[in-house]
């Protein structure tokens, strides 16, 4: 007990001498890479302009109004490219003197920018789920806080196991991104000991997903595409193409429960969640924006204060610093999810509970009661350490 | 408990004190609950406005002040005929307030705002509005009232304000999500409870206030996951000897030696307990359990949990009306 407390003391003397000694201005940058995409299906999901720019906004504001206390001020600048201007926005920012990046971009570009900005910066991956990110892509000074895809599919695919909707019927579209959450499906699939007891790929022909009369259309022809399949629990839809998904609920030919795509979907955040004091960040955010958050926004705002409270608790601005406290033993962040977020120290994945979301309220929220890990609950989400084949991080893990 | 209406009626006229009337806010029911303090009967469940949480007593005992989160105001509310007497401003979203030793004035956290808002009870105004961390909740005061102690959930800070100068004089960091600030009745230390962090800092406070962080309390219940143990509401005895400490979904309330600082026990109670309140004899100790709808009876000296009453829609807060000097209320 002496010893902790002569520990603590000491820790609390440094923590103060350092924060309060000098002022520290924390400059980053939100760079949003906008890709030439179709409308989505629903005008509920149309994507508003300030799409994560809004969530970095409330984090400057939380941070800051902790910051006051601390001598320390935040600054995040917001730039929205085209996939082509995205180099020359990232060494613009790096001119400026920021080395701090919160990133949304697909795989390819995400990676070629975290390359690009330099080990001495710091980058959190706020948009991309793909696998190969937290496997043998990683980068050292990549963090992930957006939930990666095996993540998300364990959310649902654990939440099957608990309801005992042991057979699976695997729906999934015809694009890369689409087969690739398949894959994450087909996995969550055997690490719970579910079966997939039937396939089917729906082919995205391109054609009018929305028209004044598609639902006839749909109507009649989605039923007759998901007759005739092995008997089934529960319908997996893995479309993150945005095709078809969001239709199979209430057009299937076999009456059962749809999750992944459509009907139950995993999400990192949602609306609707008043656990956990999230009420409090839902009416933050709306009176800040006028609008409902979304996952972008939760994962920008999630990037920044995990960047904050590296920050406050180490009393230092320098990006490398900031990261080696980010995925040490003693960070820890509170995120409204009612447990506290931390990194695994071997992929810079951050480690969350997945909330199970049908649109209007808050259904469930993975891991779910029972499935247990030597490490954490939440590791029973996503590739585990032996699972990956990331490098990157081996000078940081014990 | 016996379930005797007869020997409690007896029993009832034999004491000379009324019941000690408790008061449960309903977060969800938007109503009180009102527990007859002797028989343990639900008394009356009135309504309180939309969302209360925090809930306080007048030291004279007759005046309930609801926190009427949605409302954006306080709602004082008559002890003995539960009508609303009148309103006080709060600043938007109160959550959490704590009464000066004297009944007045009154200092809220507003949650949404992050300020805590100073309010005249008697002339029914706002003197001061202090700007605190993110997400204020906790509000202890000192015993000697010099100082208000408010938890920012977000900015995981205790800030000491001074009630002469409505200045912060004191930062402390804490573990995530600090919700209570709880002095001891000596005023020699303070217990910040993190519910996301699942630990409770202990602070010494020197005479002139400065609070000098000591130690940490931990909990660890076998087959219990750890990200369970939320510490919430925390009580002391007025010896501190026993800290008593509401650990939310863990469904316990941890009993901690207030001198060495070890956790004794662990009462099982209802499902999500949030906070606490001390009978004035400190014979009992009511928890509010959030997801079964009751409150916990424990009794304080045996360190046991002796019946549950069922109260109203998710249960926040509770107050237990202290003991009224000359009673002439008896005939209720």
């Amino acid at each position: 007990m002496t010893r902790l407390v002569a520990a603590l003391a000491v820790a609390f003397v440094i923590l103060f001498d350092a924060s309060a000694a000098h002022a520290l201005d924390i400059r980053a940058a939100v760079l949003r890479v906008d890709y030439p995409e179709l409308a989505p299906i629903s005008r509920f999901d149309r994507v508003p302009e300030d799409l994560a720019f809004a969530g970095a906004r409330l984090a400057d504001e939380d941070n800051g109004t902790t910051g006051q206390f601390l001598g320390q001020t935040y600054e995040t600048r917001t730039v929205a490219v085209p996939p082509g201007e995205a180099d020359a926005a990232l060494d613009e920012l790096l001119e400026e003197g920021i080395g701090i990046f919160v990133v949304l971009a697909r795989q390819e570009d995400l990676l070629r920018l975290a390359d690009r900005a330099g080990e001495d910066a710091l980058v959190l991956n706020a948009g991309a789920s793909d696998m190969a990110l937290r496997d043998g892509a990683c980068r050292a000074n990549l963090l992930h806080v957006a939930p990666s895809s095996a993540m998300l599919a364990d959310a649902v695919v654990q939440f099957a196991a608990w309801k005992e909707w042991r057979r699976l019927f695997l729906v999934h579209g015809s694009n890369p991104p689409d087969r690739a959450l398949a894959d994450a499906y087909r996995a969550a699939a055997v690490k719970f000991g579910l079966e997939i007891v039937e396939e089917r790929e729906f082919e995205d022909t391109g054609g009018s997903r929305r028209t004044d009369t598609g639902h006839v259309l749909v109507q009649r022809q989605l039923p007759v595409f998901m007759q005739d399949a092995a008997d089934h629990d529960v319908v997996l839809a893995a479309d993150a193409s945005d095709v078809f998904a969001p239709y199979l609920p209430f057009h299937l030919w076999t009456p059962r429960p749809v999750m992944g795509s459509g009907g139950l979907r995993p999400v990192s955040f949602d609306p609707a969640l008043e656990a956990w004091g999230a009420t409090q960040f839902q009416r933050r955010f709306e009176e800040l924006t006028s609008r409902y958050v979304r996952e972008e926004d939760y994962q920008a705002w999630l990037a920044l204060r995990a960047v904050g409270e590296a920050v406050i608790r180490t009393g230092s601005a320098d990006p490398v610093a900031l990261r080696d406290y980010a995925l040490s033993e003693e960070f820890e962040l509170a995120a409204f999810k009612g447990q506290p977020l931390t990194f695994r120290d071997w992929n810079g994945q951050m480690r969350q509970p997945i909330l199970l979301y049908d649109g209007r309220i808050n259904v469930s929220v993975s891991p779910q009661e029972g499935f247990l890990h030597q490490v954490s609950p939440l590791d029973t989400l996503g590739l585990d350490r032996s699972e990956s084949a990331c490098t990157a991080f081996e000078g940081d893990t014990p | 408990m016996i379930r005797l209406p007869l020997a409690a009626c007896l029993v009832a006229l034999a004491t000379p004190a009324a019941a000690n009337k408790i008061f449960v806010s309903n977060e969800k029911g938007n109503t009180i609950t009102v527990i007859d303090g002797d028989t343990w009967e639900v008394l009356e469940e009135f309504p309180a406005g939309n969302r209360p949480r925090g809930i306080t007593i007048s030291p004279d005992g007759t005046k309930v002040y609801v926190c009427a989160s949605d409302d954006d105001l306080v709602r004082v509310f008559d002890a003995e005929t539960y009508e609303e007497l009148y309103t006080l401003p709060s600043g938007p979203d109160p959550e959490l307030f704590v009464l000066a030793h004297s009944g007045n004035p009154l200092y809220i956290a507003n949650e949404d705002d992050n300020l805590v808002t100073v309010t005249d009870t008697e002339t029914r105004s706002i003197i001061a509005e202090i700007p605190v961390g993110v997400e204020p909740e906790g509000m202890g005061i000192s015993a000697d009232g010099a100082y208000v102690v408010n938890t920012s959930e977000t900015t995981n800070m205790a800030h000491f304000i001074s009630t002469e100068t409505y200045e912060i004089e004191n930062n402390v960091l804490v573990d995530q999500r600090p919700r209570y600030a709880q002095y001891t009745e000596d005023g020699t230390r303070l217990y910040v409870s993190s519910e996301i962090g699942g630990t409770v800092s202990v602070m010494d406070i020197a005479e002139d206030g400065t609070p000098t962080l000591v130690d940490k309390i931990t909990f660890e219940v076998p087959g219990v996951l750890p990200e369970w143990l939320q510490p919430v509401g925390v009580k002391v005895t007025a010896d501190g000897s026993r800290v008593f400490v509401a650990l939310g979904p863990a469904n316990r309330v941890a009993v901690v030696d207030g001198e060495t600082l070890e956790v004794l026990d662990y009462i099982i109670v209802g499902q999500r307990v949030w906070q606490l309140a001390f009978t004035p004899d400190e014979q009992y100790l009511i928890t509010t359990n959030g997801n079964s709808n009751d409150v916990t009876v424990i009794d304080v000296e045996a360190e046991e949990a002796i019946r549950s009453i069922e109260v109203g829609q998710q249960p926040w807060g509770v107050v237990v009306q202290p003991d009224m000097d000359g009673d002439t209320e008896d005939a209720t």
